[in-house]
């Protein structure tokens, strides 16, 4: 996929961040992605620690919160997860009923990042 | 070494494209244009959607295409010989169109001019779902031969879509293709987004796909 240019895009937020806020130096930084965007974190770590050289995020971790596939039931009002990989048919798991839509794991946000 | 703090930042991720695209589909709005992305993967028949289209259409609606592949001219040259303007942006490896590569695609046409633009988006169902083009609409294409299970494999392009389009029915006598099971699974992805089936080859089921276009053509007009 495209990694690189989506890493390049969250190396140019941090650096942004990190110039506004007198950061000396970046220790970590969260992600949130939704389970419907496959990202491989080893990969977007890798990309990270080569873009980031000489600047203030260089050796920062890349830490992703992974949100999971959840549906809404509009029957019953009920929210639950759901592994979109083993399930065909969703069904709410209080009702059974089929009027159920996704309402969480299309995330792609950078949350917050540990700074010095 | 100073005291570690947090620094909160909620900001989307490719944010730059997204403001990009965001000026572009105003801009475009403002000037009575509209903007479709058309995605799938290679060989659904997006081209040839667009050539059923521009023949319904082009008397009543000014039309152009923004072809995108990684390489060649093979569809643009398609839709350049019916005489609706085409541009080719040759990606050049990338894997997806992004709003930039738009702009500079509309810099060959005159926007002001236009009724509808239709991106041909590259062939693929996971990276153009994840790039905003600008677009007022974004339409997820695929065929009854690829099978049924495409929205389990690739929930993201059926869920962020506003209509998805089923090619090749001709072939469902032919083909496994449970037609029910296809739609409940889009539905539970993306409660509103129609499911078109049509055949690009013999004609039926075209009128489903018109309608919601030409609605928009008129809204956009407005």
């Amino acid at each position: 996929m495209h990694e690189l240019s989506v890493t390049q895009s969250i190396l140019d937020t941090v650096l942004g961040y990190a110039r506004e806020n007198g950061v000396e130096k970046v220790l970590s930084i969260r992600l949130t992605i939704g389970a419907l965007n496959h990202f491989q974190r080893e990969w977007i770590q890798r990309y990270f620690d080569y873009l980031s050289r000489e600047t203030p995020a260089e050796g920062a971790q890349i830490v992703i919160r992974r949100v999971d596939p959840a549906f809404h039931c509009s029957s019953c009002d009920h929210t639950f997860d759901v592994d979109l990989e083993s399930v065909d048919r969703v069904r709410c798991p209080l009702c059974s009923g089929e009027e159920v839509h996704l309402e969480r794991g299309k995330e792609f946000f950078i949350t917050d990042m540990e700074v010095v | 070494m100073g005291e570690v703090r947090l620094i909160v930042i909620k900001e989307q991720i490719l944010a730059d494209n997204r403001k990009l695209a965001d000026q572009l589909r105003s801009r475009l709005a403002a000037s009575g244009a509209f903007l479709l992305n058309l995605m799938s993967s290679p060989g659904s028949g997006k081209t040839s959607l667009l050539l059923r289209t521009i023949e319904a259409l082009r008397d009543r609606y000014r039309i152009a295409v923004v072809e995108a592949d990684l390489d060649s001219t093979v569809d643009a040259d398609r839709i350049a010989a019916t005489g609706v303007p085409a541009v080719q942006l040759r990606t050049g490896g990338f894997c997806h169109v992004e709003a930039a590569m738009v702009e500079r695609a509309l810099e060959c046409l005159d926007p002001a001019e236009l009724d509808l633009i239709v991106i041909e988006n590259v062939g693929n169902l996971i990276c153009p779902a994840q790039s905003d083009t600008g677009a007022h609409a974004d339409v997820a294409m695929t065929s009854v031969p690829e099978g049924d299970d495409k929205p389990l494999k690739y929930p993201l392009i059926f869920a962020s879509c506003d209509l998805v389009i089923v090619n090749k029915i001709d072939y469902l006598s032919l083909e496994p293709f449970d037609t029910e099971a296809f739609t409940r699974r889009v539905k539970q992805l993306n409660p509103g987004a129609p499911v078109c089936k049509l055949s690009c080859r013999t004609g039926a089921g075209l009128s489903c796909w018109l309608e919601w276009l030409e609605a928009r053509l008129i809204s956009a007009s407005r």
